[in-house]
């Protein structure tokens, strides 16, 4: 098989492939290594490649097969891994150059259950400094671009890992969403990403934005790749207080039965209006006749509260942020600047955290120590508290009346980098949609459901269930994937340019 | 640093002013880890040794809660009085320090764990103080930070200094109470009293040691004045880290002169940390912040609330152990002794000793008697405490075995208690190498009796007499040629027995 | 709402402990105030009779058992650090109290 043909594999073929012995972890991990190597410069995906830890990885997983062993789920399958996940012995930057140069002590539990399910790590993805930003551009360390466009933003703050899918330089990606950072940038690459329910995926060792709102998922091609991998990060984690103590809902099997008939499907009447794309409405709209054509009944739903969500969630995250990225002071680890004998700790501390962070970072700590400060707390976080408990209260409600919600994935297609760079405002628009499900803790996916006519650029559909009913997500998802495969005769994108 | 404070007299500050206290104790829980992680808080262990991502505050960890320190946290609440929360969140106190990795501390801001408590504290006369707790939360201690470079460890004039995070994230209960109004001369005394029983019920718990030298339990000391007869409160100044039950007492009577002299000459009292000092008994002023703190307060989002059940605080209420107070005056009661006489036991710390002899086997009168005299002596000599002497409750109830067997006489008794404390072995040993035998041999006594009546013919007479009381002369005579070894009673018997008088 | 002056925005920086220059001060000044001026419409709730939510789910008495696990060696601990000296954290100088 040829080096072509392996990285287009889907995770599940790759993984019955080495299953089967029709091919070896390593043939398909130095396959997708030429690949990084043949476009990673054109696109920057990652921050580092793992090169010698994948192969390793991938040779223990053949030789494993070989005792006989039984294989993980996914053995040999190559993932692209966001850095903002510890990995011990391997550089985690989060994007950002406080933390320059840090090799954790220890695997984040997500880090852990890929070794553990013989997933071979190629490395570690670019992201939005910290996680904060929708266009990836924030990175301390450039730009990536969206394969479909290289000008382009691949979303963010998990652009990286949306963009290493997009062009093939991996079937599978972890991801983090706090207000839309895995569904958005799969809405503009034309891929796929899960936000599970908060709390389905262990945040230990998952480098803290906004604690209430953090939650790791999984990034593919396929929603069926999206729900193997989702099963493997997923679970109870001891280590983190927040984590569901309950069985992971049936992904897979929702994934491999994909299906809307005679279920009910809500449409928010608040999800759209002005800041949306015309073709993104369009393919929207559409999206909404195929699920009645294949059976769902259609909804109309009224949701207030959605429309202060933003607002709620430009006071939550930066007011969590300001207190998380606390321990970022030059003393204990990564960046120290001003150490040069005439400087206090507490003047190396404010002059590394000036060094060492960027503006959005800067911006967003100033927001929330400002929205946490004695005076502002009641009328800021505390009526943000109070948005989230009414966010809650509308999705309760709507959820009495349906199985899923659906929405466009963002308001807009990929938009050029540079185009929002100094306009905070318009760049949180970006998650617009996402949001309200960060606030209020349920799942929600995004897969592709075409092109936007005026751009040619990949328009995501978001599915959003209600806390815990993940496989819902996987259920809907599979069942418009495979409509819309069969419409368009392959999937979208492969209407991408080539590299 | 030179500058002289100005003081008035004790006596002069409390005939125009009320003082008023606030006392802040936090006391390290004696849990085997940590409050958010596993790390062990064993003592003395080398620097670093004892982290991990959380306590660390490494880039992706996060805490957990320790479910001892919880239960610990009630015991606590409960034994003070308080009413313990259905519902309740860890906050993040947010501010910049070095030993404090997270820079934020993770505690609790407006619901604490257990609040409007009170704890009965008696002073050293009998009398009793009811001290209000307003509330007793839990947190995490911080690192240590050693300081290099400048004069003997101090932070000023350091060239840098080097972290320990051993200490980082050990479990603290923070109690403090409401002012504490009326107690006016005696504040100083309350203070004392407050921490001390404090210290004892924390112990008695078995949630900690509670070794305020070893900084397991540290106490601010708040203090403001108000002019006698007024009912607002003065600013207070808040006197950190106050780490002996003595010191407390200075702290509170060194505040109470200064802010009297500050306020009589017309000045005002500026609300500030200050520092104790153990040499001078004074304090001074801490760094003066240029802009006030704000600590930025949220509920900590990696925690979620603790809900104590109702079945949960009330098996914890069950299980507590007699109360120190309640145990003291049982005790007295049942001892037969006044209240100063209890009051003296627990002064010198003898309490729990004493009723460990009786557990060991003495009397209760013999076992108050030896540690409170002999042994109190010998402590106060060598400047140690009782419980630090090298003898043993077992070993002083044995030694009381042995005088009530008539084995021991009390002049010997005390020679095997000072063979004990020499590190010469057990009661027993010491008997044996020193050969310390009441003599019962009776033809030896005759033969020493004897021998005084003849060396003392005068004396003989006037017990022949009928002057029974002279007896003493010869009996002393007798023990000295028996280098005290023989039974004074008997001895004594022997005597009027050989002159032929009967004593009674 | 007041308008974020250059002072507060100052003031917000110590607390934060960034030390911005001059220029980003003014920067920030602006765009701190056109964010909240955005995002204060969350204040047309704060007296309605609403529960706060910190947690999107509702668990309570998330606990571990007092059970010693291991910690890191020392030299795991200290691999990050800029500077140690005697197996310890070595930072400059510290201003704060004694
Ligand atoms: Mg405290
Ligand atoms: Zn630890």
């Amino acid at each position: 098989m040829t080096d072509n043909t392996i990285i287009k594999l889907t995770a599940a073929q790759i993984a019955e492939k080495i299953a089967s012995g029709e091919l070896t972890a390593v043939e398909v991990t130095e396959a997708h290594l030429a690949r990084i190597e043949a476009v990673d410069e054109k696109v920057h995906a990652f921050l580092h490649v793992d090169r010698e830890g994948a192969l390793a990885q991938a040779r223990a997983v053949d030789e494993k097969r070989e005792r006989g062993e039984k294989l993980g789920p996914l053995a040999g399958v190559p993932l692209a891994l966001k850095d903002i996940f510890t990995t011990e012995g391997v550089p985690t930057t989060v994007g950002s150059k406080i933390l320059e140069g840090w090799i954790p002590p220890y695997d984040a539990t997500v880090t852990r259950k890929l070794k553990a399910a013989d997933v071979v790590i190629l490395g570690k993805t670019n992201m939005d400094e910290f996680a904060m930003g929708s266009s990836t551009e924030n990175s301390a360390f450039g730009p990536t671009g969206n394969p479909w466009d290289l000008t382009r933003i691949p979303g963010g703050s998990g652009g990286g890992s949306s963009a290493a899918l997009a062009a093939y330089e991996a079937p599978l990606a972890i991801g983090t969403d706090t207000g839309g950072s895995i569904r958005q940038p799969a809405a503009v690459t034309g891929t796929v990403g899960v936000k599970p329910t908060y709390g389905a995926v262990s945040r230990y060792g998952m480098v803290a934005f906004s604690s209430s709102l953090d939650q790791g998922g999984p990034c593919a091609r396929t929603v069926l790749d999206a729900a193997l991998l989702h099963e493997v990060i997923a679970g109870h984690d001891p280590m983190d207080s927040t984590s569901i103590d309950a069985p992971v809902p049936a992904v897979v099997e929702a994934a491999r039965n994909g299906s809307v008939a005679g279920m009910r499907v809500g449409v928010v009447k608040q999800f759209r209006g002005e800041g949306y794309q015309a073709g993104v409405i369009q393919r929207f709209d559409e999206s909404v006749a195929l699920l009645k054509e294949l059976g769902a009944e259609i909804v109309e739903l009224d949701c207030p509260s959605f429309d202060l969500a933003l607002s709620a969630y430009y006071l939550i995250a930066p007011s969590e942020c300001s207190s998380n990225l606390a321990r970022f002071d030059g003393l204990r680890y990564g960046l120290r600047t001003g150490d040069d004998g005439t400087h206090s700790a507490e003047e190396v501390t404010s002059l590394t955290r000036e060094a060492g962070f960027g503006p959005e970072v800067k911006r967003r700590i100033m927001l929330g120590t400002y929205a946490l400060s004695s005076g502002y707390y009641d009328a800021y976080y505390g009526s943000a508290q109070k948005v989230r408990t009414l966010i809650k209260q509308d999705f309760d409600k709507a959820f009495e009346q349906v199985d899923v919600i659906v929405s466009p994935t963002t308001p807009t297609t990929a938009f050029p980098i540079g185009e929002r760079a100094d306009d905070p405002m318009a760049m949180y628009l970006a998650d617009l949609c996402t949001i309200p499900t960060n606030l209020a803790g349920n799942a929600a996916m995004s897969l592709p459901c075409g092109l936007a006519p005026e751009d040619n650029l990949p328009v995501g559909l978001q599915i959003i269930a209600p806390v815990m009913k993940d496989e819902r997500l996987y259920k809907v998802g599979a069942a418009v994937e495979a409509a819309f495969v069969e419409k368009w005769g392959h999937p979208l994108l492969e209407e991408a340019p080539s590299l | 640093m030179t500058t002289t404070t100005d003081l008035v007299s004790y006596e002069d500050a409390l005939a125009s002013y009320d003082p008023v206290m606030g006392l802040e104790v936090h006391v390290e829980l004696g849990t085997k880890t940590k409050m958010f992680c596993g790390c062990s808080t064993a003592l003395g262990a080398d620097p670093n040794t004892q982290t991990c991502p959380v306590c660390l505050g490494l880039p992706g960890a996060l805490p957990v809660v320790n479910a001892t320190g919880v239960e610990s946290a009630i015991r606590i609440g409960l034994a003070l009085n308080c009413e313990i929360a259905e519902w309740c969140r860890f906050a993040r106190k947010n501010y910049f320090y070095p030993d404090m990795p997270k820079n934020f501390q993770t505690s609790q801001y407006d619901e604490p764990i257990a609040f409007n408590g009170y704890l009965d504290v008696q002073l050293e006369d009998g009398e009793v103080f009811r001290v209000e707790i307003e509330r007793a939360h839990m947190e995490e201690d911080t690192g240590k930070s050693t300081h290099v470079g400048g004069a003997t460890g101090r932070i000023h004039g350091a060239s840098h200094s080097l972290l320990d995070y051993n200490r980082a994230g050990i479990p603290l209960i923070e109690i403090v109470t409401k002012p504490i109004t009326g107690a006016g001369e005696r504040a100083p005394e309350v203070a004392k009293a407050y921490v001390r029983e404090l210290r004892e019920l924390i112990r008695a718990l078995g949630v900690s040691e509670a070794r305020m030298e070893m900084g397991q339990m540290r106490c601010d000391v708040n203090l403001s004045l108000m002019p006698k007869g007024a009912d607002k409160f003065g600013t207070r100044s808040e006197t950190k880290n106050v780490n002996s039950l003595r010191s407390v007492e200075r702290a509170a009577r060194y505040e109470i002169q200064r802010h009297a002299a500050v306020l009589s000459s017309g000045g005002t009292i500026v609300q500030e940390t200050r520092h104790f000092h153990e040499d001078t008994g004074s304090t001074t002023s801490g760094r003066v912040k240029e802009e006030a703190e704000d600590y930025r307060y949220f509920p900590e989002p990696d925690l979620v609330p603790v809900a104590p059940s109702r079945e949960w605080v009330e098996e914890i209420r069950a299980a507590l152990p007699e109360l120190p107070l309640v145990r003291r005056n049982r005790l007295r009661e049942e001892w037969g002794i006044s209240g100063t006489d209890m009051q003296a036991i627990l002064n010198a710390g003898a309490l729990d000793l004493i009723v460990a002899t009786i557990e060991a086997g003495a009397d209760a009168a013999s076992a108050r008697k030896w540690w409170m005299g002999e042994l109190a002596r010998s402590a106060n000599e060598s400047g140690k405490a009782l419980d630090e002497l090298a003898i043993t409750p077992a070993q002083v109830a044995r030694v009381t075995e042995l005088v009530a067997s008539g084995d021991l006489n009390d002049k010997l008794a005390r020679q095997v208690i000072e063979g004990v404390l020499a590190g010469e072995g057990t009661p027993d040993d010491v008997v044996e190498k020193r050969g310390l035998k009441v003599v019962s041999d009776e033809g030896a006594l005759t033969a020493a009796v004897d021998e005084a009546i003849a060396a003392n013919p005068g004396v003989a007479e006037k017990i022949r007499g009928g002057k029974v009381a002279a007896a003493g002369a010869l009996v002393g005579a007798v023990m000295k040629a028996t280098r005290g070894q023989a039974d004074a009673a008997r001895v004594k018997e022997l005597i009027l027995q050989k002159l032929g008088v009967s004593e009674g | 709402m007041p308008g974020i002056t250059r002072e507060e925005v100052a003031h917000l920086a110590r607390l934060a402990r960034l030390e911005l220059k001059p220029e980003e001060l003014d920067h920030f000044a602006g765009q701190l105030d056109d964010i909240i001026g955005a995002v204060a419409r969350v204040s047309e709730v704060a007296d309605q009779d609403v529960p706060p939510t910190s947690h999107p789910l509702p668990l309570t008495n998330v606990m571990r058992p007092d059970e010693v696990r291991p910690s890191l060696t020392p030299e795991q601990a200290l691999s990050g650090a800029p500077a140690q000296e005697q197996q310890r954290f070595k930072v400059p100088q510290i201003l704060g109290e004694e």
